[in-house]
């Protein structure tokens, strides 16, 4: 549970939320969120923005029920959080790093780009947002990173050459996804390419398997195994 | 909390609140999450002899008060289970409830056996899943299908055995007769519902097994139905289930004649949930001068 601070809406379908949570967040965790009782019967799984130890913000998009009545709740209401959930993105990451974002797949790479500058292992840090329609929070995520590269209705995958880097990350749409990754193959890049998926949950924690991941190393969960894998071991 | 006390099959529960199978794994995550020891039991995820990957494709859609699932009863395998699970969850002090499952009598036959040798409090014996192709469901929907199976189980079997049915059996009242017959235990019921959805945008079903199982408050009242019935036909005792996601949902189930009861999806909407489902439980019967749930239970 924590108290709501802000909920703006960035434009037609993102909002971003920011409530009061005082767990330690790691690059590219998620929580479950619930902003009601009973029904939907199902808490939404949502990518860290942003935390700081205080607070945790979300940057979200309408896509049903749930994130609708995410969306009407007011400052100073409730939030039911559950989590810091899932590994995250490696905390260990060095050299020249991409991270690929498409649509809301963006969410979490305000805080893993600034958790990466923090660590001062990172020799540079380059953003590929993708949008189908208006960008949201351009200056915030120009502030994080020394290149913001966006594209609105096309393909982000295009604007990437992956021999630029050492090692790339990708959250989005499974098929951005995938592109990626035989681009990537196809190139023949050294950069291992780590990707964020967004199957669907339920418990969040690893118990219900409704999650599951067919990987190289066999069935995982994205919610507790993930969501973040090497994209060579779930698209291979 | 003695007035939750509660017995079934020889087991001594301190409550009568279960975790239901394939919805607390093996408790490990939720013990992270509250002290799953002021629970009556519970059963853990429905193991096979083999290890099973479950199914492709969409797992979980939602529907307006509830979810349908179609995980296909991934598991690790009864050795694995042995190996890294069941120590663990016998050091607990709840009611240790093993769910067994299987593709074909043979896989059913071996798991039991391997069973007999450690220890466990309770074996359920799942012909229901609504959601394991050439077996599970398909044992549990005709009674004289089932009977071979539960007669040789029993048979084999040297723990207690609890059966789980299927709502989707022709006939449930005769399948739990038939359970009690051939000397089960208990029965537990009701498993998910065979249910449905399309993706309009592709004209095809939802899920790649075509059918899912609709779980949650959606399928409450016919669970209640159905235990209501075979708790007025059979002697040995009934875990209910099906939707009970509040104290006075499960409160109906006992006055409906369950022994204890099962949750399920209702763990997925708040993870303590059966907590609170314990305490409104232990809170109605001390503000009602209700000294054992023995006074209210089969009452209607």
């Amino acid at each position: 549970m924590g108290k709501i601070l802000t909920n703006v809406r960035l434009s037609d379908d993102f909002y971003l939320i920011e409530a009061e949570e005082k767990n330690d967040v790691k690059a590219g965790q998620f929580y479950l969120l619930r902003g009601w009782n009973e029904y939907p019967v199902l808490s939404r799984p949502i990518s860290v923005f942003d935390a700081d130890g205080e607070k945790v913000s979300f940057l979200y998009k309408t896509v049903g029920k749930g994130t609708e009545i995410i969306s009407n709740l007011l400052p100073g209401e409730e939030l039911i959080l559950q989590g810091p959930y899932g590994n995250g993105f490696p905390a260990d990451i060095k050299g020249r790093v991409a991270m690929v974002g498409g649509g809301v797949g963006i969410a979490p790479f305000y805080y893993t780009a600034k958790k990466y500058k923090e660590s001062g292992m990172c020799d540079q840090i380059d953003l590929y947002l993708g949008f189908s329609g208006q960008a949201v929070l351009e200056k915030e995520y120009r502030s994080t990173a020394d290149n913001v590269t966006i594209d609105i209705g096309g393909f982000i995958t295009d604007s990437i050459n992956p021999l630029d880097y050492d090692v790339i990350l990708a959250c989005g749409p499974e098929i951005m996804m995938r592109v990626l990754y035989e681009k990537c193959m196809k190139l023949n890049a050294k950069a291992p390419l780590y990707v964020s998926m967004e199957n669907r949950m339920a418990c969040g924690m690893g118990m219900c398997k409704v999650c599951t991941c067919k990987t190289k190393s066999g069935n995982k969960t994205a919610c507790k195994d993930g969501p973040v894998f090497l994209g060579s071991e779930v698209f291979a | 909390m003695s007035r939750l006390k509660t017995e079934f099959a020889g087991a001594a529960f301190k409550n009568p609140v279960v975790l239901a199978s394939g919805t607390c794994g093996f408790g490990r995550e939720l013990a992270e999450c509250f002290d799953i020891e002021k629970l009556g039991g519970l059963s853990s995820k429905g193991m096979m002899i083999h290890p099973h990957g479950g199914n492709d494709g969409i797992r979980i859609w939602e529907t307006p008060s509830g979810i349908m699932n179609s995980v296909g009863l991934e598991n690790p395998g009864i050795e694995s289970f042995i190996e890294k699970d069941l120590d663990w969850i016998n050091e607990k002090n709840v009611v240790n409830i093993v769910n067994l499952g299987g593709h074909a009598k043979e896989d059913y036959y071996r798991g039991v056996e391997r069973l007999n040798d450690v220890h466990l409090d309770l074996l359920e014996l799942n012909i229901s899943c609504p959601n394991v192709k050439e077996g599970g469901m398909n044992f549990g929907v005709k009674t004289e299908a089932a009977r071979e199976l539960v007669r040789e189980v029993r048979k084999i079997c040297r723990h207690k055995l609890v059966v789980k049915l299927s709502p989707n059996a022709e006939d449930i009242v005769s399948l739990a007769r038939m359970c009690e017959e051939e000397g089960a235990d208990g029965v537990s019921l009701t498993n998910t519902f065979l249910a449905m959805a399309i993706d309009i945008k592709k004209k095809a079903p939802l899920f790649n097994n075509g059918y899912a199982g609709l779980s949650g408050p959606a399928i409450k009242p016919i669970a209640l139905r159905m235990v209501h019935q075979v708790c007025k036909a059979v002697k040995i005792p009934v875990m209910g289930l099906g939707g009970i996601t509040s104290w006075q949902d499960a409160i109906e189930f006992i006055m409906a004649g369950a022994q204890v009861v099962q949750i399920g999806t209702g763990t997925f909407m708040k993870p303590d949930i059966s907590l609170d489902i314990i305490a409104g439980m232990e809170k109605y019967l001390k503000d009602n001068h209700i000294e054992s749930l023995d006074e209210i239970r089969g009452i209607v």
